[in-house]
């Protein structure tokens, strides 16, 4: 790189960055996952995965998923950001780490393969709830349930016994016990 | 069974209920039955400008110096488009706007219609909210709500999207009910524990100062007062942004003047010296911090603004009071007079060598020139100005660049909503249409524009809408025949590279003026500088004045390349000896 010469700003020191997974409660509106994406596209903040869906018909209320990696300021502004938004009411933050919250991911994978494979497939997904949806004598879909590097590791294990496609969902969070996302 | 009304109707009964006086705009197809229906609405006025960019600019103008929302109503397509610079420089600078836009019809939405573009998409990033009205039933209600939500919490624009047969249809109209809790976006929250806090700084700190910004003008006129009891009772020092100019006087002998890239040598200083830094309505700026890692390395900091997300954003603070500044300050102050009642005497002598510091460093003078009695210097011109226009409660609106900042020195405000500027996105041609707008508000008031002459071509069309409606304004062009700023830069930083910076072919400004109809002024030597002012003053027409200035002038001090606030460059005396040197710049 040439040496820029019309300096203001410099970057100051870098921190550590962290993986936390926001839950936001949204008006579910024509634009809003427009709005919440674009927040986070136009300030320069990351997107590893995100889920949504209607949770609640009758308030029309969406809750969105999003999994992103920042340092602490970062994940302040993320949250502060989102709050100020119109459509949105409630904003939760974790820590991907964080023991008090389960954290899911959904997957559909298929099979290609003979009759081996495809029983050697099923097997490997034993740990993660498999359901098979769709069989025939050539193929299988299976549906798991896992944390992301879970499914990573899998998806590396099943190139051997014929993985052709796979499907996945963002992580969706919930609190463990009693307690509810405040 | 109530009276039916049309989507048009319902626009109109909506801003009557808001007690909108003025709507800036530009017709065009896809608003037409909207436009139709302004001849039934007499307490309405409509002031037609000649760029949609000029109505955005002149509501922002309308809206500063009034504290009011300012309107504005465009077209679908090209109409918004035009608007979104306006839209964008009002969200920067937290101004009030409502733009109501023009759509082509629901059924024809997506279908790369003619004059149809994304307008809630593409004004998405830079508005607090849009809507795009799909139901007529939705329409008054979401009016309504947008003004709330432009003039409520941190103010700033937004946009409501209305399609051509929404205009049309019929139905019933919802007034304007007014609610006492705003979906939790106001913050208002912060705690007599809080300002206990602050207060036990203020008493302990040695070398405090005051930082101020746009948040108390925004706060209200009552913010003013409130900042010049809170800086008379506690005798700290006070330095104020750009856009904070006038919430304290700019006299006043605890004012230390502006701060940041082109602030003054003793703000710039105290700021880093300091050991309690008391931020009220700012935002800690790039164009303020300097060198973040090295941004007031000794001080406590706090940070009052309304805006949660503002806090910690780029500098990192001790005690964050998130709450309108105006009523933080009133708790302050009487918390400061119920517990610490002699504050100011016990504060004098505790504060006494920072006063001290602080005369050494003004006695470097920063602002200071070298005049000449050849050629007008602008700094000279923008002193003549200000001493031949104190007395009449003028105000000032700018361009974007160094007569801004040469403004923002050495024009001294008195009152808030006199000075407006484009702070956050520096939208050069700001300014005419903005002082439209001051005009409008402030009919018998006079209103300048401290102009640079390729600033304001950007927007010089709008001089025929200053002469339709009989707006006296007075455009006062520093003309040096160069982007200024942009040639200062590549003389102190790219070699003297003078590239593409210099305007060749500019237009006579005497004849343009009279070509639109107005006056046009010429001053050329410091001799004749004060007479022309005058002439101008007298004038009760829009004037342009063509002030020749040194075309080589820098803006001084400045705070150079990657340098913190105590490093500056000072007048051209000081610059052989504080080089700016090659280590870490990167490209803002």
């Amino acid at each position: 790189m040439s040496k820029p010469k019309s300096a203001y700003s410099i970057p100051g020191k870098k921190q550590k960055s962290d993986t936390h997974v926001i839950v936001v409660w949204v008006d579910n509106e024509a634009g809003v996952l427009a709005r919440v994406v674009g927040l986070f596209s136009g300030r320069g903040y990351n997107i590893e995965s995100l889920a949504v869906a209607e949770v609640d018909s009758k308030l029309n209320i969406s809750r969105i998923t999003i999994v992103t990696t920042g340092t602490p300021q970062v994940i302040e502004q993320i949250k502060l950001q989102l709050g100020k938004l119109v459509p949105v009411h409630k904003v939760a933050d974790f820590m991907r780490g964080d023991k008090k919250i389960i954290f899911k991911e959904m997957a559909l994978l298929k099979i290609v393969g003979n009759n081996i494979k495809r029983k050697k497939a099923i097997k490997f997904c034993k740990k993660f709830n498999p359901v098979v949806l769709d069989k025939t004598n050539k193929s299988v879909v299976i549906q798991i349930t896992a944390l992301r590097r879970e499914i990573d590791t899998i998806m590396t294990d099943l190139k051997k016994t014929g993985l052709v496609s796979v499907s996945r969902t963002g992580a969706v969070a919930m609190t463990r016990g009693a307690e509810i996302f405040k | 069974m109530s009276k039916l009304y049309s989507g048009a109707e319902i626009v109109f009964k909506c801003l009557e209920a808001q007690d909108v006086e003025y709507i800036f705009g530009y017709p065009g197809g896809a608003v037409l039955p909207i436009y139709d229906e302004l001849k039934n609405h007499d307490s309405i006025k409509h002031i037609l400008a000649r760029h949609e960019q000029g109505a955005g600019h002149a509501a922002e103008g309308y809206a500063r110096s009034s504290g009011k929302p300012g309107v504005v109503l465009v077209t679908s397509g090209p109409g918004a488009t035009n608007a979104v610079t306006a839209l964008t420089d009002a969200y920067m600078d937290s101004i009030p706007l409502v733009c109501i836009s023009g759509q082509v019809p629901t059924h024809l939405i997506g279908t790369d219609a003619f004059q149809e573009c994304d307008t809630t998409g593409i004004t998405r990033p830079c508005t607090k909210h849009n809507w795009l009205v799909k139901d007529v039933k939705d329409l008054s209600k979401i009016i309504h709500k947008a003004f709330e939500v432009a003039t409520t919490g941190r103010p700033g624009p937004v946009l409501v999207d209305i399609p051509k047969d929404i205009q049309f249809q019929k139905t019933k109209y919802v007034n304007l009910i007014k609610r006492k809790k705003l979906n939790g976006k106001i913050h208002n929250k912060f705690s007599q524990g809080e300002i206990d806090q602050l207060v036990k700084l203020m008493v302990n700190s040695s070398k405090p100062i005051l930082y101020t910004g746009g948040g108390v003008i925004n706060s209200g006129p009552k913010a003013s007062e409130l900042l010049r009891e809170l800086v008379s009772l506690t005798g700290f020092p006070i330095t104020s942004t750009l856009q904070g100019l006038g919430s304290y006087p700019g006299d006043d002998n605890q004012f230390l003047g502006m701060l940041g890239m082109h602030g003054t040598y003793e703000a710039n200083n105290a700021m880093h010296d300091c050991d309690l830094m008391i931020n009220i309505g700012a935002r800690f700026d790039d164009r303020i911090t300097g060198k973040i890692d090295e941004f007031s390395p000794k001080s406590k900091k706090v940070h009052i603004d309304i805006d949660p997300s503002s806090i910690n954003k780029n500098v990192k603070v001790d005690l964050p009071i998130v709450g309108d500044v105006s009523e933080v300050m009133l708790s302050v102050i009487k918390t400061l007079k119920k517990k610490h009642s002699n504050f100011a005497s016990s504060n004098k002598e505790k504060t006494s060598k920072w006063w001290e510091k602080i005369s050494e460093w003004r006695s470097v003078n920063s602002l200071n020139f070298i005049n000449s009695d050849k050629t007008i210097k602008p700094q000279h011109a923008i002193q003549r100005l200000y001493e031949l226009t104190k007395d009449k409660d003028t105000y000032i609106t700018t361009e974007v660049g160094q007569h801004q900042m040469w403004a923002a020195q050495h024009y001294k405000f008195n009152k808030p909503n006199r000075w407006m500027t484009s702070g956050g996105l520096g939208t050069m041609g700001y300014g005419l249409p903005a002082a439209v707008g001051v005009q409008i508000a402030h009919p018998d008031k006079l209103v300048v524009d401290i102009a640079g002459e390729a600033s304001v071509l950007m927007t010089i069309q709008e001089m025929s809408t200053a002469v339709q409606y009989n707006l006296p304004i007075k455009i006062f062009i520093l003309n040096n025949e160069y982007m200024g700023m942009v040639r200062q830069w590549q003389e102190l930083l790219h070699e003297k590279n003078y590239s593409e910076s210099y305007t060749a072919a500019l237009p006579d400004f005497v004849k343009l003026a009279e070509a639109y109809g107005c006056v046009g002024i010429r001053a050329k030597t410091p001799d004749e500088l004060d007479e022309k002012i005058k002439e101008m003053i007298n004038v009760n027409k829009p004037v342009i004045f063509d002030c020749l200035v040194d075309k080589e002038e820098n803006c001084f001090p400045m705070i150079p390349s990657g340098k913190p606030h105590n490093q500056m460059l000072l007048g051209p005396n000081d610059q052989k000896e504080n080089k700016i040197t090659g280590k870490g710049k990167t490209l803002v």
